[in-house]
């Protein structure tokens, strides 16, 4: 292993390396470029062996991931916001043909209004378009993600596409120390693609075809059915991965002070890292807090959000997002699990950092201190009277 | 012509779908497998021949075949193409069967990419004039005058106020190294060009005319006849673009009548005598400059 100095976006390029994807095809959209433009230099000085395809949008983008998937080769692309929502009709495409192909997706705010900062609102939408959904937190699970990403979506039993989250800027562009592992380590760890599901002019194929009301529930089920199956293999390629490369990972979910806390704020991303910090300090003040950071949105960790959180007192959710008319969709999938796993502590809902705004040490205390003495259902950081 | 009934693949690589009787569409699509043959990997976006060959558990195509999304015929030629030479593949062709609007509306983006890239592709744009599959609505390839569901032929408007697209001409002004125009009225000039497209590397683009009987009012009995006629009567052309030149395939000294051609047509009933004579005048100077400036 090597250490090195990367931003987020260039630790998913050295990952994306080191998983050798034999087809790239993206198109450009900040803050997702500089992942492309590493990637197209690695093709250039030949460090990487991959046919770079540079498309005309990022429908294209994803529909020639889609192409060369079907021919049962490695395929990665990348994007962010708008350009998530132009693809939108391949996510979906890409998941019923079941077809593992590797997204990052730089989260960034959904216009309008335009605004090229960081939210999640871009990937929150698309919860539904049958990807396996990660959100990283730091530069080293984002390298770390680009591996185990392939991993996941290609095992036979999956089968199903994989986007990894970054938080645009303040992941994609904040540079870390970060580990990056050998090849020969990353071909130890990610077994080369192999599968069926592939034009083959020896076994010819009708592919991505039609299906009538009688048989296409069941094609529904089945993807529905790989997804969940991605929960073991998740903990499988975990166990493989602390034993190559010595990192652990911590499955669906990653919980700090949680098992005594009284109060427990969930949240994505990158600003777990502050949370915790917050929790740390309301610790010593006597109170017992605590942080739940998800990392796979989809599969949604219905039993282990609940079964950290069953004796709180109360529980906010952070997230940078918001389904106008409702709550955030964060929100919704917590509150779902919990009343599923019959746990009644009561929960609430903080929006914020939207179209960027910083998220400050400040307002988390300010959360914590919300929910301890009981407040709206849903709440926007830094407005104070919901209209 | 190395490629004629004689020599023709007896082979069929596209059957038991359900298309129309009469369909010009799946005619086309079953002449060019015959020539690409059985390691031609088809992509067929959204649009009636992915409708009718690609019905789980009936899928139609010997050879291998994939829908895209709409939009997305060319940037899945890209990809497959891509991913079968990754795999160390070579005796294969990728090829694209898409309709008027999969290519001329909503997919012309992507067939742009891909012919900026020069990917080494075919792509057959089978032009049967409207978006047939849902039921007759104008795309940019419908011509001037034709009545579609949503170009009415009423009193104030006698159905498309607009003439066709020159796809031919926008994908020849990428420099693309071979394109050609075709119609499946005469089989043997297409099946060549399909030919000739297989052995050029680089992006082939051909513009093949496939009546669709239920779309323009014709018995399923004239779907060879219309598509013969249409070029007869100038109103289309065998053409190709190469080497940056356009060469003219066939230069009738006389056309046929165009008013003959488009009265057995139920979409152009409604024209009055001066549409016609509108239609004839832009075929003039369509021609006009043709023979001046194409190659013959």
């Amino acid at each position: 292993m090597a250490e090195k100095f990367l931003s987020g976006d260039e630790a998913f390029a050295e990952g994306i390396r080191l998983a050798c994807p034999e087809v790239i095809s993206a198109y450009p959209i900040t803050p997702q470029t500089i992942v492309v433009e590493r990637l197209s230099e690695m093709v250039e000085d030949g460090s990487l062996d991959a046919e770079f395809i540079h498309v005309e949008s990022e429908h294209s983008a994803l529909s020639c991931a889609m192409g060369a998937s079907a021919t049962g080769v490695r395929a990665f692309t990348a994007t962010s916001s708008q350009g998530l929502l132009y693809m939108a009709e391949c996510l979906y495409y890409a998941s019923g043909g079941r077809f593992p192909i590797v997204m990052m997706n730089a989260n960034r705010s959904t216009a309008l209004p335009w605004n090229i900062y960081g939210d999640q609102r871009d990937s929150l939408s698309q919860l539904d378009s049958g990807w396996i959904q990660a959100y990283a937190e730091n530069a080293q699970e984002a390298l770390d993600f680009a591996l185990m990403s392939y991993y996941i979506a290609e095992h036979k039993t999956v089968s199903t596409p994989f986007m990894v989250n970054l938080d645009g800027f303040i992941l994609t562009h904040t540079y870390e120390q970060v580990d990056v592992p050998t090849p020969e380590q990353a071909k130890a760890f990610l077994p080369p693609y192999e599968t069926e599901n592939r034009l083959d002019l020896d076994n010819p194929k009708n592919m991505a075809f039609s299906a009538g009301p009688d048989t296409n529930y069941i094609f529904k089920y089945k993807e529905h059915a790989g997804m969940l199956r991605s929960v073991p293999v998740i903990t499988e390629a975990e166990k493989k991965f602390a034993e190559i490369f010595g990192r652990q990972y911590t499955g669906l979910i990653d919980t700090y002070l949680t098992e005594d806390a009284d109060y427990i704020l969930i949240t994505l991303g990158t600003i777990a890292g502050l949370s915790r910090e917050i929790a740390d300090q309301l610790r010593s003040q006597g109170i017992k807090a605590g942080v739940l950071r998800i990392r796979y949105m989809r599969p949604f960790p219905t039993e282990e959000i609940a079964d950290a959180v069953k004796n709180a007192k109360a529980i906010a959710v952070l997230e940078k997002d918001i389904s106008f008319g409702n709550e955030g969709a964060v929100f919704t999938n917590v509150n779902s699990a919990l009343k599923s796993q019959g746990v009644t502590a009561p929960t609430y809902n903080f929006i914020g950092g939207l179209g960027g705004r910083n998220i400050s040490h400040t307002n988390i205390i300010d959360i914590f201190e919300k929910i301890r003495k009981g407040t709206e259902r849903v709440n926007f950081i830094g407005i104070e009277v919901n209209q | 012509m190395s490629v004629n009934a004689k020599t023709l693949d007896t082979n069929e690589y596209f059957y038991g779908h359900k298309a129309c009787a009469g369909c010009g569409g799946s005619l086309a699509v079953r002449g060019a497998l015959k020539v690409l043959g059985k390691n031609a990997v088809a992509v067929l976006p959204a649009g009636c021949m992915s409708a009718v060959g690609f019905n789980f558990p009936q899928l139609c195509f010997a050879n291998n075949a994939i829908i895209s999304t709409f939009a997305g015929t060319a940037s899945m030629l890209t990809g497959i193409e891509a991913g079968m030479r990754r795999r160390g593949i070579k005796d294969f062709t990728a090829v694209g069967f898409a309709g008027d609007g999969g290519t001329a509306d909503i997919g012309i983006q992507a067939l742009s990419g891909a012919i900026d890239r020069n990917d080494n592709i075919i792509y057959i744009c089978y032009d049967n004039e409207a978006y047939m599959n849902t039921g007759i609505q104008k795309s940019g390839l419908t011509p001037f005058g034709a009545k579609t569901t949503t170009t009415p032929a009423g009193q104030n408007i006698h159905g498309n106020i607009r003439p066709k697209k020159n796809m031919f001409e926008i994908v020849a002004a990428h420099d693309i190294p071979y394109a050609a125009t075709a119609t499946v009225g005469y089989m043997p000039d297409f099946l060549n060009k399909v030919e000739k497209a297989s052995k050029i590397q680089g992006t082939k683009y051909i513009h093949v005319i496939a009546p669709c009987p239920t779309g323009w009012g014709i018995p399923v009995s004239d779907t060879i006849d219309s598509a013969r006629e249409i070029v007869d009567c100038g109103l289309w052309y065998l053409a190709e673009y190469e080497n940056g030149e356009f060469t003219l395939n066939k230069d009738p000294k006389t056309f046929t009548s165009v008013e003959e051609y488009l009265r057995k047509q139920a979409r152009f009933k409604h024209l009055t005598d001066e549409d016609i004579q509108l239609i004839i005048d832009s075929r003039d100077a369509k021609w006009e400059k043709i023979r001046k400036n194409w190659k013959k």
